[in-house]
């Protein structure tokens, strides 16, 4: 008797639990479903935006050239048979050039149509010639085969970037242009090739003859300087707060002040950078030097929290282990707490690095914003930078800059992508367990 | 209050068995705090005068007198909170570490004072060992080997590698562990067992050769079997070192130790031989501890 009052009981027990079930699942379901579409929603945006900047950019790697056979002229180029360097060097390459456009196409007179028809090669083409002769004096005299970059509008129309059925005055390529291309193109002197051009030169006004690698070693010569200075400053800054310093309202009012500067405004630093470094200190202008010191002051804080925060995580027995076998306070920390909060202040430094890297409002301000055509040699040459150099492009008119400017944030993402990989990497080698 | 409790600090006085009878709700009273039973021994290794503690405002450890001797092993019972680990840890000036902390009385160590402000902890800590309460093997240097070397090589005990090489393996067959990693000295020592990382631990604090071992609850993350050894080699280790062993566990202080101190609430209530303790308490709140009427 009592045992089935018991039982009912029970059973009524489980009906209403069940009851509750129901809405808890559905609950929970529709909690994970909030979950996927967050991450869905996420993952489209960042597709969108890869294919967008790949399908913009991929073209940017390849280039369109024209081969030309020029003939050199002893007459033009060393008239006297020295073949001294300065004379080889002065001598008038472009009209070798346009000699041989001329002689390709023996149809075209009158000033107008001949320098529609030099408009299709390069203004590289005269130097890429200039350096063959100089590496070689003994082709004088005679005629080589020389590949030059194409003009850019040219390299837009075999690119398919420019519509040839358009009306010829919304055209940057005009009909008898087409009609030359289409000659060159039949005489199989186009080809479509790996552009170099865009990893070996720097900046310039012609789109065909940009390229990324005066900003990227600017680039890298900045984050050196960056991550030399801040790395070791913010780690003793943090060992130091956080293992050595007396906690008092000294320590506090610092402790305040780091965690504000993390959330100054970058072009503050900017403007800090141009009135004490390059104004007070002189540093030269457009340097990677210079705008290291800034994105060092930028990310010092960053990781200076990351680090303290780390150098927090590692358990106290670590400490006392070390302390406990009468190890001194410095020992405990180099030996044992600084190797296992290594990984954390790596990560909070790869942060502040991805952030330097990407920035470009304190760069503006201390110069690094000017053309620059020279690739740098050193954190005291005149340089651009990855984001500083996209931005360039994304402003420039020509229709060419448009893909080089996708290119560009691929190349700055791969370097993104490189020192998360070496950073992850590092981590490994150091984590460890306790 | 205080120069009150410190008369009251009598060695084997009158019974104090009807002092704070009402002990459940914690309700003892502070007036009567004091000590009994023998606080000296004979030939002292520590002794410890009116040692205060103060955590902030917290006063943690209230006028504490007491021995640790040669070649014994000294227990400290108590329930949680009652400062028997802090009272611990001014044995080697552990609490300098904690910001907040504050001692005040004299602790010798063979006759010198340790609180004085000219002693450097980084040599009282060589003469003054600890063990921790979770197996803490350093991780870096990590291999087993350098775990045991890292003291004797930070003091510069050794002059060569051959003499660090014996350090390293006498201190490890001391500690009842050579034949168990004698094959894998430079594998990392957290992948030994908790049992094993805590004898590693125990190897590691005598290979500079101290005076004293602390103990702060060594085997409270052990199985059975792990503390069974660890006890017996306190018992070996007696013959060399003054060990002080900070336990939750009453049997294992009845089990080790040759001399026993219960602690309640900040004061130091009762000190006496381990068997006498045990068997016939002399005051009230150690008898209720003891037979686990509280704690």
């Amino acid at each position: 008797m009592s045992e089935t009052n018991f039982a009912s009981a029970e059973d009524k027990m489980f009906a209403r639990v069940e009851a509750g079930m129901k809405r808890r699942r559905a609950a929970e379901k529709r909690f994970q479903w909030y979950g996927r579409c967050a991450v869905a929603l996420g993952l489209t945006f960042l597709v969108v935006l890869f294919v967008s900047i790949v399908s913009n950019g991929y073209t940017a790697f390849w280039q369109t050239r024209v081969t030309l056979d020029v003939t050199l002229d002893a007459s033009v180029i060393d008239p006297q048979g020295s073949r001294d360097p300065e004379v080889l060097r002065a001598a008038d390459y472009g009209g070798l050039i346009k000699a041989t456009l001329r002689d390709m196409f023996p149809d075209v007179t009158g000033r107008r149509d001949r320098f529609a028809l030099y408009g299709l090669i390069s203004n590289g083409a005269a130097f890429d010639l200039r350096d063959r002769v100089l590496a070689n004096p003994q082709l004088i005299g005679t005629t080589v085969s020389l590949s030059v970059a194409a003009d850019d509008d040219v390299d837009m129309l075999m690119k398919g970037h420019i519509d040839r059925d358009g009306a010829e005055a919304d055209r940057r390529i005009k009909d008898n242009q087409l009609g030359w291309i289409d000659q060159l193109q039949a005489d199989g002197r186009l080809e479509r090739v790996f552009n170099l051009d865009f990893f070996a030169n720097g900046d310039s006004r012609d789109p065909e003859l940009a390229g990324i690698r005066g900003a990227l070693m600017g680039s890298v010569f900045t984050l050196v300087v960056t991550l030399a200075l801040s790395f070791p400053l913010a780690v003793a800054a943090a060992v130091y707060l956080e293992e050595f310093a007396p906690k008092n309202r000294w320590t506090d009012l610092i402790e305040v002040n780091i965690n504000n500067l993390a959330a100054v405004p970058s072009i503050v630093f900017g403007l800090l950078g141009l009135a004490v470094f390059i104004n007070f200190f002189t540093l030269p202008r457009s340097a990677p030097l210079v705008g290291g010191l800034v994105l060092t002051l930028m990310t010092l804080p960053t990781i200076i929290i990351a680090s303290r925060a780390s150098l927090k995580s590692v358990p106290p027995s670590i400490r006392e282990g070390a302390l406990g076998v009468g190890a001194s306070p410095m020992q405990a920390v180099m030996y044992h707490v600084l190797p296992l909060a290594m990984p954390g202040m790596l990560t909070g430094t790869i942060i502040g690095m991805a952030q330097a890297l990407g920035e470009t409002a304190p760069l503006l301000m201390i110069g690094m914003v000017a053309f620059i055509a020279d690739v740098p040699n050193g954190v005291f040459d005149p340089s651009t930078v990855l984001p500083v150099q996209i931005y360039l492009w994304a402003d420039s008119p020509e229709r060419a800059y448009v893909e080089k400017t996708s290119a560009a944030i691929l190349v700055l993402l791969l370097f993104l992508a490189t020192m998360n990989a070496v950073a992850v990497l590092l981590r490994r080698r150091f984590e460890r367990r306790w | 209050m205080e120069a009150q409790a410190s008369h009251l600090m009598a060695s084997g006085g009158p019974s104090h068995r009807a002092v704070g009878a009402d002990l459940g709700g914690g309700t003892y009273d502070r007036a009567h705090r004091g000590t009994v039973g023998e606080i000296r021994v004979e030939v002292p290794r520590m002794r410890c005068t009116k040692v205060n503690v103060h955590y902030g405002d917290k006063h943690a450890i209230h006028d504490v007198s007491l021995d640790v001797g040669k070649n014994e092993v000294l227990a400290m019972i108590g329930p949680s909170g009652c400062g028997k680990s802090t009272f611990l840890r001014c044995l080697n000036r552990m609490n300098d570490t904690v910001a907040s902390c504050r001692v005040t009385g004299e602790i010798l160590l063979d006759g010198k004072d340790i609180m004085a402000p000219e002693v450097d902890v980084v040599p009282l800590r060589a003469r003054v060992g600890m063990v921790f309460q979770k197996p803490n093997p350093l991780t870096f240097p990590k291999s087993i080997f350098e775990n045991v070397a890292f003291g004797p090589r930070i003091h510069g005990l050794v002059q060569t590698r051959a003499e660090l090489e014996e350090v390293v393996v006498t201190s490890l067959q001391k500690a009842n562990l050579w034949e168990e990693v004698k094959d894998r000295l430079n594998d990392p020592g957290t992948g030994l067992s908790g049992g094993q990382q805590q004898r590693l631990c125990i190897a590691r604090a005598i290979a500079i050769q101290p005076e004293v071992i602390l103990m702060d609850e060594p085997c409270s993350a052990l199985d059975p079997i792990s503390t069974a050894k660890i006890e017996q080699l306190i018992d070996e280790l007696r013959r060399q070192f003054s060990i002080c062993i900070v336990t939750h566990s009453m049997q294992q202080a009845a089990r080790v130790s040759q001399r026993t101190a219960y602690f309640h609430l900040g004061d130091l209530i009762e000190v006496g031989d381990t068997d006498q303790i045990f068997v016939k308490p002399q005051h009230q709140l150690t008898e209720d501890y003891i037979t686990g009427r509280f704690g």
